[in-house]
This record gives structure tokens, C-alpha cells and sequence, in this order.
């Protein structure tokens, strides 16, 4: 398929600008099944649930569905691309591919991120690692029709055939010597009218950019501080704002009780009730603070008030319907049951927004996976057309599913209108971990039966809290679906479940299948919905499947793995990783494998959990059981950029180690305890593997794969297995630290805590 | 509102702020300084990391008036005049490793590594593992295994002779 779509003349369409544009509309280039396959379900009739009218009107508009490529005076390309850059490198993977088409040197291609546009419909959400996957050959159209033109005009001038001129570094140059670079041809090759152009994709085997090992595009702004962050942007009048918040979640506001007093505090302008909190704008975020530490507020119950790990695990075990599978007298039989607690989803950067609501209209800038989601829920919230809503997206320090909603831009938006002037709103750190989103609480109980060196059943029941998908797939008429008792969230989330959930192995009857209980925390899948859980309690079934039937997990994944990939990606990591080797005592190796989103992936990992490693002196921090070696072996189809792919392995086996071992939240009277990241335990430095090497497949396939969430799921596993091994016992409650409650919680009020003062002291 | 006076990046500055503002937002809101990054202004993240006369601090856990007129604060903006070049050599091998992901805990990082190396140098040895164990900077897109190159590649450099 995707060789045909390579060979297919692309269609383009010169637009009318200064300079050379080409637009592609990427919305067509979708509805070939290479793009469609996506982790997304089949969509509910919008018809039955959202009047389209609106809609309508602006998927009329000109520029619907285009994405366009602009080709500058000064030599280099931009695009605004649909898409939100949050840390995963789809920025630099997009300019790779102007980069290609166009033949010209990737530093001179610019990348920006464009508006929400609600025309695009669904296409404007990055989400279940789709980016790489819908863009490559609308972003390459694109290009290779920009490129075309530009030498066609090149030819005109000189008189010339075409075909006889090559372009190279964003210079065409004829058989005679002639040269014209891009930039020169810039204005010239500008169409007056629209036009429709047909060109066709540089065949693999040409390629020069692509495939290579890139640096981020941005890199040298971020080591240098230049790269701007939402917080980092300076919009007229929009002052530091924070919010006082309540002590559970999602609790409201019922009075504030010196709003006097605190007006009069140094630096603070303006105190509005919001629905969760107490907005309060200074000259500083440190004048807010201290805001926080003096206003006196009535709070109102939360939605989940009196809910602790306790009862909510009660309610899930409750919940989990009983497994189906008759157990035989001729078969062997293993059951278990896995715990997963609570985990935070928080990226570094704390949510942040920043809005200027005037009467009539409203400007935001946020970092948005869903733009065009936020932008109808915030003119609803502010009885405004979406038209006077403008939604720009901003670059994000990291995501990891936060920016999958829009809570703080919701809330900046209700503030700004509130106060009549325009505010930069932060969360707090502590904000972040106690009020904003979290991957819910589950329980995955499993049963397989053997016998004569088969499996027969393969059986998992997964039973969640409700996982939020308010989001939908990105458009308001999912978005809206998500939300309806009918065709609604428990529909919509099991549909996921069941595209998103499949056993790699030969297991004779195999169920998988979701049940989800509807507490209202505040949730969101966290760098992958399901898989991590799911694969993990897998896993480590698999490895005891193993051990009760006599054999080596590798040997055993061998025997029973249906994908040619997943064996292949295996078997390397096994040989690469040298399986099997001699260890200490309380030192083991674990292996897991896994396929989604189209891409196979291994993931091998040395663990110490001796004594001396988990008892080593580690303050406001966990030591236990350290990684010290993993080994990633992935086949993500093909791979644009592989220093990229090797970086979102990297970070993937990080936050495996995590769930497997560290980090969690504690659900205590209705709210996390935990309020920073000496209480969310995330790997860090001396949690971190010395040595992750990462290992990308030859591969034969022409169409990338999505993998920012794909390394997540085998590294927990591979720990969970490893842990397993080393320790002799099957951990079944994650993270294995959960139990003990490794710090002392920060009061719940003043819901930030006031800063240190002794900053100096700890000078190094 | 009382005025205070300190070294900037190689510039005298004088701002006016309360005593007890913290100097993280004196850099970024008054001064517009944004290499600083806010991640949690409880001296935890680490991301906020600047220098004062060389050491590593974080100045969101310090009050503007605790700051003397003769304190050399170095932000992200300024480490490359520290060395007279366009950029550190920790900078470029954190480019040459492409440590960067979202890029929000690495100007941080950068500043904290170099700090560490420059304690081990003036300790007359080499930057360890167990060193970079110490390092508390959160990174939430997990790059700590490029860090780690990275920060003994620049060692290198920071040492060669000169
Ligand atoms: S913001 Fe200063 S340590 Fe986190
Ligand atoms: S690069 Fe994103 S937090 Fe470090």
C-alpha cells in the first residue's frame, strides 16, 4: 500500500500568496488506510449527537483541511503544523521531511504550531502516537510540490528543460552552471490564482535526510534558554495569577473571607472565586504565593470526598467480574491478581495558560494536544462563538497525557473574564500533582491453563477507574460523545480497550476486556492508556506460565509468540543483551516484549535489589532496587529520525522503571498527598540505569510507526520481571514502594506551600 | 518598595521588589530573565538552577534582599560569557548529545552539571557516577542517561589544557 502511495502523483495546490505556498489537503491523505489504522475507534454518527451546522460553514472555508507549505525570501520553509510539540520531537521529524522534498538543508526549514482550526475535525489531536504516522506523506506532498514549482520556474527562466535541472541544499543549478537559490525564486514562483499541481515523493532508496540521525531542531534555543514556554511569553497586562485551591478534589468555592486583606497585599491586583479555586493576579508568582499563605476561603465538597487507595481498591475488587474460564483437572492453572496504584501524569513544566478575554472575544495560548476541543469548551464556558475564540498552542515541557486536556486554559479564560484583564495562570507544583490529572487505580486479574505444553485459555479482566477521554478524538463531536450517558465514556473507553489491547501470544481462548468504575477524580490515560498495566500483569504471568512448564522465558516467548517481528525483536535482545548470563544473588535479568501502534519492541533489564543497593542513604528519595542496565530492541516500522526514536526509547524505559517501582500517588480523605517531586518518586539521577542502549531494527516497511508511548509498557514489564526473578517472589501491587509512605505530606492548606528561604545554603 | 542591587550576567542591575520576593520571580518578572524555569519553587525540581559567585543555587528558595550588591548571579543566558564563547562546553555537548526533550529542566540541568564538575576539578579529580547519583534536577522526560554522557564529555573539555 504505502509503496503504491509513494509512486501515486500527489495532488497540491499552488495558493495565491507572496511567496510560494502549497497547500495539501491532509484530510484526504488521511482516509488511506495507512493513516486510518490509528489506535482510534470507528466514530459515533455525529449526526445523531451535534448539530454540524457550524462545522459546516467552516469546513467550507478555502483553507480547509490544507496544511501548507510556505517557501520564504530569504531561502528557507515554514509550516504551521496541526500538531503540539510537548518534547517528542515531531517538530524536528516535520522539518525532516520538508527538509527532504524540498532538498533543503534542515536548519533553514521553521516549524511552528499552528492555531486550533476547528475545519480540521478530528485531525488536530496528537494523541495515541499518530503524529509521524498521519503526516508523513501530506508534509512531503507538500514539499515535493514546492521543490517541483520552484524548478519549473527556474526552467521557464532559463529557458530550459525541466528534468535536466537538479536542486541540491535549496539551490537549482542547470546542466550550463546557471544556479538560482530558492529564496530568489521565492517571489517569482508565487501563484496569482490557486492552482492545482500534481508531483511526485522522493522514492525511499533517494533519500538523504530522512532515516538519518538528527539533533532536535530546537536544541539550540533550549540549552541556551531561548526556547519559550507559555509561562515564558510576554502578552500585555498578563500578570502572574495563581489559585488558592481546596482541600479535596475538585472541591468548590463557597466563600472568601478577606478578600480585603488580601488586596492589599504587595503586588496583588486582582481575587475572583473560580468553580475549583480562588484566582488571585500579582505583579510576581511570588506575590501569588504568598497570596495563598493569608486568603480564607469556605471550600465546598469535591467529587470524591472521603475516597482513599483503601475504598476505591474495595470498589474495584468489588467490580471485577469473576474470571470465565472452568478450570480442568488435566490442566495446570496460574491465577493472580495485580494492583496499580494511582499515578500522576504531571509533566515538569506546571500547567499554564495565559488568556486576554475582552467583551466579544478571547485570545489563549497554551500548550494543547486538542486545541480545537479547548477552544468550543472555552467559548462555551465564556458564551462566545467559537469564531471570537482564538487559540493559539504553545510549546509544552513535556505531556505524558496532561495536555491531552485543557484545564488550565479553561480556567485562565474563566479568570481573565472574571477580573476583565488578561492573566499568565500557573499551577503550582503542588496544584499539579493534588488537583490535576492522574492515570486511575487499577486492578488486572488473570488466569491461564497449560497442559501438554500448551497454553489453553488466556484470561485477563481489567477493571479500572474511569479513564477521562473528554477529549475524545480531538473534535468537538467526539469530544461531546465522550461526555453522553449513551454513546458516551464507558462506550468509548472499552472500544479503546478492545483496538488498543491484544495478546501477542498463542493462547488458545484468549480474553482480554476492560471494566471501568465511575468515581469522578480527575483522570487521563498517562503515556498510553492501558498498556503499561495490562502488559505488565501479562508479562509476568507469561514468565510464570514459563516456570511452571519448565522453561526458559526467552525459550518460552519463543515457542508461543505468533509475530515475526516481535521474534525478531526478541531474539536480538536476548543475544544483544546476553540472556541467561551468570548474576549475584539478588540480581536478575528480565525480558518482555510488546506490539502496538504497529511497532514490536523488547525490552531487557539487568536489576540489583541486594541489600546494600536498597538500603543505600538516599535523602527525600527512594533508593530500593536500581536498574542498572537496559536494553531496548525496537522495530518502529520506519524510523525518521533514529536519534529521536532512541531519545523517546530513553525516556520510555525511565518512566517504566517508575510505575514499577517508585512512583505513585497516595489517595487520602479525597486528594493525593503527594506535593512535589520529593514525594512523587519519578526516576531520578540515582534511580537511573547507568547504561540504556537502544537498538532500532532494519526495517523493511516504508511507513513509520507512532512510538512516544511504545517503549512504556515492555520496560515496566521487564522490570516487574526482573524484580521478580531477582527477589524469587511475583510482585502483584505496583509500584512495589507503594505500601510505604516514603515522605511526610505537605499540609493540604495553604494548598501551595510557601518557598524556601534557605536557598543559600544548599549553594554547590 | 526598597531597591536592590546585584550582578547580573557580567551587568550591574538594580530592581525594585519586596525583601521577601524570591529571586526566581525578580529574574523573571521583573527582569524578563526566562532561562529560570518555574517547576516548583519549593528548592525541589531543581529546574530554576542559576549560579551565584560559581556555586549552584536556586533562586527560588532565596529572598532578593539576602542577595549582596557584589553577588555575580549567572543565569542560562549568561554561561557562555563565563567561558567567552558562544556557548559553554557543557551546552555543546548537550547539543552534540542531543540530550534535550521538552527542553523545560535543561537549562537547569546544564547550570547544576556544571557546578558539579567544577567541584570535582577543584576537588583534582574526575566527575564519577556516584557524583551524578548526587544530582537532584528532575528530568520528566527522562534524558538522565544522555545527561550523564553529556556532563563527563564536557568534563573533558572543561579540563583540556588551556
Ligand atoms: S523551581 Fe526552584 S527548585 Fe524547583
Ligand atoms: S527534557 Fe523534558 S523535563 Fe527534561
Amino acid at each position: 500500500m504505502a509503496k503504491q502511495l509513494d509512486r501515486r502523483r500527489l495532488l497540491g495546490y499552488l495558493v495565491a500568496a507572496p511567496t510560494l505556498a502549497v497547500a495539501v489537503d491532509w484530510t484526504a491523505a488521511l482516509a488511506c488506510p495507512q493513516a486510518t489504522r490509528a489506535a482510534v475507534p470507528s466514530l459515533p454518527q455525529p449526526e445523531e449527537i451535534f448539530d454540524l451546522g457550524d462545522m459546516q460553514d467552516l469546513a467550507a472555508a478555502p483553507t480547509s483541511g490544507l496544511i501548507t507549505v510556505v517557501v520564504n525570501g530569504d531561502g528557507t520553509a515554514s509550516l504551521a503544523v496541526p500538531r503540539a510539540e510537548v518534547g517528542q520531537g515531531m517538530t524536528t521529524a516535520i522539518a525532516m521531511m520538508v527538509a527532504e522534498e524540498l532538498d533543503l538543508p534542515l536548519g533553514k526549514v521553521t516549524i511552528t504550531l499552528a492555531d486550533a482550526r476547528p475545519e480540521l475535525l478530528m485531525n488536530q489531536l496528537t494523541g495515541g502516537s499518530n503524529s509521524m504516522r498521519s503526516m508523513y506523506i501530506p508534509v512531503r506532498a507538500a514539499a515535493a510540490v514546492a521543490r517541483q514549482r520552484l524548478v519549473e520556474v527556474a526552467a521557464a527562466t532559463w529557458d530550459t528543460d525541466p528534468a535536466l535541472l537538479t536542486t541540491r541544499h535549496g539551490v537549482i543549478t542547470a546542466p550550463e552552471g546557471q544556479t538560482a537559490t530558492y529564496g530568489e525564486l521565492a517571489a517569482p514562483a508565487a501563484a496569482r490564482t490557486t492552482l492545482t499541481v500534481t508531483a511526485q515523493l522522493k522514492p525511499q532508496s533517494a533519500f538523504t535526510i530522512l532515516g538519518t540521525p538528527q539533533g532536535r531542531i530546537d536544541a539550540r534555543d533550549i540549552v541556551t534558554g531561548r526556547k519559550q514556554f507559555t509561562m515564558d511569553l510576554q502578552v500585555p497586562g498578563a500578570k502572574p495569577t495563581m489559585v488558592a485551591r481546596p482541600p479535596t478534589i475538585n472541591g468548590t468555592v463557597v466563600s472568601v473571607n478577606n478578600v480585603a486583606a488580601v488586596l492589599a497585599m504587595p503586588g496583588v491586583t486582582d481575587v475572583a472565586a473560580l468553580a475549583h479555586g480562588v484566582a488571585i493576579r500579582a505583579e510576581a508568582f511570588g506575590q501569588c504565593i504568598d497570596a495563598i499563605q493569608v486568603i480564607d476561603v469556605t471550600w465546598g465538597p469535591g467529587t470524591v470526598d472521603g475516597q482513599s487507595d483503601d475504598t476505591v481498591e474495595a470498589q474495584l475488587k468489588a467490580a471485577l467480574p469473576d474470571l470465565t474460564t472452568p478450570l480442568s483437572l488435566l490442566a495446570g492453572s496460574v491465577d493472580a491478581e495485580f494492583f496499580f496504584a494511582f499515578a500522576s501524569n504531571s509533566p515538569l513544566e506546571p500547567d499554564c495558560a495565559i488568556a486576554d478575554v475582552r467583551p466579544g472575544s478571547a485570545e489563549i495560548w497554551s500548550s494543547l494536544k486538542a486545541p480545537i476541543v479547548a477552544q468550543g469548551a472555552i467559548a462555551a464556558a465564556l458564551g462566545l462563538p467559537v469564531s471570537a475564540v482564538t487559540v493559539h498552542v504553545t510549546e509544552g515541557g513535556g505531556s505524558f497525557g496532561r495536555h491531552l486536556f485543557h484545564d488550565a486554559a479553561l480556567e485562565a479564560a474563566e479568570a481573565s473574564q472574571k477580573m476583565g484583564k488578561p492573566v499568565k495562570l500557573s499551577w503550582s507544583r503542588t496544584d499539579n500533582f493534588r488537583q490535576g490529572r492522574a492515570h486511575p487505580m487499577c486492578v488486572s486479574r488473570v488466569r491461564a491453563s497449560y497442559a501438554l505444553g500448551n497454553v489453553l485459555t488466556y484470561e485477563q479482566r481489567h477493571t479500572s477507574v474511569q479513564t477521562e477521554f473528554g477529549h475524545g478524538l480531538g473534535d468537538m463531536v467526539t469530544a461531546t460523545a465522550s461526555k453522553l450517558p449513551v454513546a458516551g465514556g464507558l462506550a468509548l473507553s472499552q472500544t479503546i480497550f478492545e483496538l488498543t489491547q491484544s495478546s501477542p501470544y498463542n493462547f488458545g481462548v484468549t480474553v482480554q476486556a476492560l471494566n471501568e468504575i465511575p468515581l469522578r477524580f480527575s483522570t487521563g490515560s498517562m503515556r498510553n492508556i492501558y498498556s503499561p498495566n495490562v502488559a505488565c500483569a501479562q508479562e509476568l504471568i507469561v514468565d510464570q506460565l514459563a516456570k511452571k512448564m519448565g522453561q526458559d522465558p526467552v525459550m518460552f516467548r519463543r515457542n508461543f509468540l505468533k509475530d515475526q517481528r516481535l521474534l525478531a525483536v526478541l531474539n536480538k535482545a536476548a543475544a544483544a543483551g546476553a540472556w541467561g548470563k551468570a548474576m549475584p544473588p539478588g540480581t536478575a535479568q528480565g525480558i518482555a516484549v510488546h506490539s502496538e501502534y504497529r511497532g514490536a519492541i523488547a525490552v531487557l533489564v539487568d536489576i540489583d535489589c541486594t541489600a546494600a543497593t536498597v538500603t543505600r542513604p538516599i535523602s527525600d528519595g527512594v533508593a530500593g532496587p536500581r536498574v542498572t542496565r537496559a536494553l531496548v530492541v525496537v522495530d518502529a516500522g520506519f524510523t525518521i529520525n533514529p536519534r529521536g526514536l532512541e531519545a523517546q526509547m530513553i525516556g520510555g524505559v525511565q518512566d517504566g522503571i517508575a510505575l514499577a517501582l517508585t512512583s505513585s500517588l497516595h489517595i487520602s480523605a479525597g486528594i493525593p498527598l503527594e506535593g512535589s517531586w520529593d514525594n512523587y518518586f519519578y526516576t531520578r539521577e540515582w534511580n537511573t540505569p547507568l547504561d540504556i542502549s537502544v537498538i532500532v531494527m532494519p526495517s523493511a516497511s516504508d511507513s513509520p510507526s507512532g512510538a512516544g508511548e511504545l517503549g512504556v509498557a515492555p520496560a515496566f514489564a521487564a522490570v516487574a520481571c526482573a524484580y521478580a526473578r531477582a527477589t524469587g517472589t511475583l510482585p502483584t501491587r505496583f509500584p512495589i514502594n507503594h505500601a510505604a509512605l516514603g515522605f511526610t505530606p505537605l499540609p493540604l492548606e495553604p494548598s501551595t506551600p510557601q518557598s524556601p528561604t534557605d536557598g543559600l545554603g544548599n549553594a554547590f | 518598595m526598597p531597591t536592590h542591587a546585584f550582578i547580573l550576567n557580567g551587568e550591574q542591575v538594580t530592581v525594585e521588589a519586596e525583601d521577601n520576593l524570591r529571586l526566581l520571580w525578580v529574574l523573571r518578572d521583573i527582569l524578563g530573565v526566562t532561562g529560570p524555569k518555574y517547576g516548583c519553587a519549593l528548592d525541589v525540581c531543581k529546574a530554576c538552577t542559576c549560579h551565584i559567585n560559581g556555586l549552584a543555587f536556586n533562586p527560588c528558595s532565596v529572598r532578593v534582599k539576602d542577595i549582596k550588591p557584589t553577588d555575580e548571579i549567572t543565569t542560562i543566558e549568561g554561561l557562555p560569557a563565563t567561558v567567552g564563547a558562544d556557548l559553554h562546553p557543557m551546552q555543546q555537548a548537550w547539543l552534540d548529545y542531543d540530550v534535550a526533550q521538552c527542553g523545560y529542566c535543561q537549562p537547569g540541568q546544564i547550570m547544576a552539571a556544571v557546578a558539579k564538575v567544577k567541584r570535582a576539578h577543584a576537588e583534582g579529580r574526575e566527575i564519577t557516577d556516584a557524583d551524578l547519583d548526587e544530582l537532584r534536577n528532575i528530568c520528566r522526560c527522562g534524558t538522565y542517561s544522555r545527561i550523564r554522557q553529556a556532563v563527563k564529555a564536557a568534563a573533558q573539555k572543561m579540563t583540556s589544557p588551556t
